[in-house]
């Protein structure tokens, strides 16, 4: 299903941020939040993978239930490493779109990769 | 004693200290940056070997002078003393200056340098503001004490707190700020711009012009929301990422200056940029001083010249178009779209933080430093660009930026000439 990406700032992720190889700061960032309705149209139950892709990457993630109220067709990124591997850096303005970025999401049992694996990935 | 806390912009001063850390006035980002034990870098480290600090000021002074454009970026989080010293030692250098602003509220910087900025103080929202609107910004989990010290709950001169306090937030999303607020306005993605435009034509007396839905809100919506704006004695509107980060950028943060200067044709608001890291905002002012520019100059030509699509980090990374890379206090690695991290990784860096984060498992060199607000002193500005005195309240093993920059530019005026003035 095609869905618009954001990425925020959350509570977690602040808390977390000068901590970022603990686990803590793994699970606020290797994440994402939909709407309950996209989720039972995808299948997808709390604490499953999906697999997120742009124009410009994939990257697998743990899903979670939005508590609050991300509309449907949103999908909520926490700022990190995880939402910046399927980001542009192309900009008109020299600060890159972090926000309303064209994404598909589909169910997955492929493995959400550990801060040590996605920094080898992102850097290659 | 009374301490900051150095993690937003916000810079709570009204910590008390009395040989601990009282947790009673902390939030928990506050509580986190003061009391939670994190891993830090231990010692000076140059390709992963431990060296002393003279040895890693050594290689990255060689590394910057080696350099034909070198990029300094960061400076967020430190104190506006280091930071002047990082901005003569990119002029010295002949590189190029750049903070987490471009990252973030550079396209503010971008509307106010078109528009002006109509600011006031934080002090003034708490004291005055009897109509306050977050605009794609969410204080309750980024500035999580902004609320109770200055816009939401709390109790100023002329406005007794929430009850006489109206609060609106605008958001794609309703967030944990949309709770507090008295009225939510859900908007549609990349709309901001339509909305803005829409309430200046309401306001303007040409609602005639205004369809009947602009971004998911109805016209009559928009009259409502448009009357409460001017039934403020006194406005302040806050705003965040969720302008800057989306379609439109400088030009949403140039039609909220707008609105902002057509509703004080009626009354009275000032607009405020809610920043994040709690010295980013002297990132940019202290540039400002030295280079007449706030972000992404480039000194190469021997002269400061500003261009944001050129010189910010991300863009020049993009371009393949430095050659050194200089980190100060940010992690770039962990914030940067993954294509540029690609480039940093193969070029040299250099790293100044107190904290082992991503960037350090890229760095070439590695040098940790005391934490600006808790174990070094030094000046900062809170958001609103008021001074505040950041005091050290805990003893470290480690330099502090100042030291470890102080040393860096010694040895490049000893090798380049010139002087500098301390």
């Amino acid at each position: 299903m095609e869905f618009t990406l954001v990425t925020a700032r959350t509570m977690e992720q602040g808390m977390f941020v000068e901590d970022k190889l603990s686990e803590d700061y793994f699970k606020a960032t290797a994440c994402c939040e939909m709407n309950p309705e996209d989720m039972n149209a995808l299948g997808l139950k709390d604490g499953d993978r999906v697999r997120v892709t742009t124009q410009y990457g994939s990257v697998v993630l743990y899903v979670k239930r939005s508590v609050l109220d991300v509309p449907r067709g949103v999908v909520m990124i926490p700022l990190g490493i995880y939402a910046n591997r399927i980001l542009p850096s192309e900009s008109g303005t020299g600060t890159p779109i972090y926000k309303n970025v064209r994404c598909r999401v589909e169910k997955t049992d492929e493995e959400v990769l550990s801060i040590e694996e996605i920094v080898r990935e992102v850097v290659g | 004693m009374k301490v900051s806390c150095p993690f937003c912009g916000n810079v709570c001063d009204d910590i008390n200290f009395d040989g601990e850390v009282e947790r009673e006035k902390l939030c928990p980002l506050g509580e986190s940056k003061l009391t939670r034990e994190k891993r830090r870098i231990p010692y000076p480290m140059v390709e992963g070997e431990r060296v002393s600090y003279d040895e890693a000021i050594e290689r990255a002074v060689e590394i910057l002078l080696n350099a034909k454009r070198p990029l300094l970026y960061g400076w967020a989080s430190t104190v506006n003393e280091a930071i002047r010293l990082g901005v003569i030692l990119a002029e010295k250098v002949g590189g190029v200056y750049d903070t987490t602003s471009s990252v973030c509220h550079g396209p503010s910087i971008l509307a106010t340098i078109e528009e002006g900025l109509p600011g006031g103080t934080l002090g003034q929202a708490k004291n005055r503001a009897d109509v306050v609107v977050f605009w794609g910004c969410n204080p309750a989990e980024a500035h999580p004490r902004h609320p109770t010290r200055y816009s939401v709950m709390v109790k100023g001169f002329l406005v007794e707190g929430r009850r006489l306090r109206k609060t609106v937030v605008v958001d794609i999303r309703k967030t944990a700020t949309a709770l507090l607020s008295s009225k939510f306005y859900m908007i549609k993605p990349n709309s901001d711009f339509a909305i803005l435009t829409a309430l200046r034509s309401i306001i303007n007396g040409n609602d005639n012009a205004v369809p009947n839905e602009v971004g998911g809100l109805s016209k009559s919506q928009l009259r409502e929301f448009a009357e409460l704006l001017l039934s403020a004695r006194y406005g302040v509107i806050f705003f965040g990422m969720g302008a800057t980060h989306t379609r439109g950028q400088d030009r949403n943060v140039e039609a909220l200056i707008k609105l902002v200067q057509t509703l004080n044709r009626h009354t009275r608001y000032i607009l405020q940029p809610m920043r994040g890291h709690f010295n980013v905002t002297g990132a940019d002012a202290v540039a400002c001083w030295e280079a007449g520019y706030g972000y992404a100059i480039d000194f190469s030509r021997g002269y400061p010249r500003f261009n944001p699509t050129e010189f910010s980090a991300v863009q020049l990374l993009r371009r393949r178009d430095c050659d050194a890379m200089l980190v100060v206090g940010s992690d770039p690695v962990a914030h940067f779209p993954f294509d540029v991290v690609r480039h940093m990784a193969k070029i040299p860096v250099i790293q100044i933080d107190p904290h082992y984060n991503l960037t350090t498992k890229v760095a070439n060199v590695v040098i940790p430093s005391a934490i600006s607000g808790i174990e070094a002193e030094g000046t900062v500005y809170r958001m609103d660009g008021v001074p505040v005195r950041l005091k050290k309240f805990r003893e470290s093993e480690f330099w502090s930026d100042y030291e470890i920059l102080k040393a860096m530019l010694e040895r490049v005026v000893e090798r380049k000439g010139g002087d500098v003035v301390w």
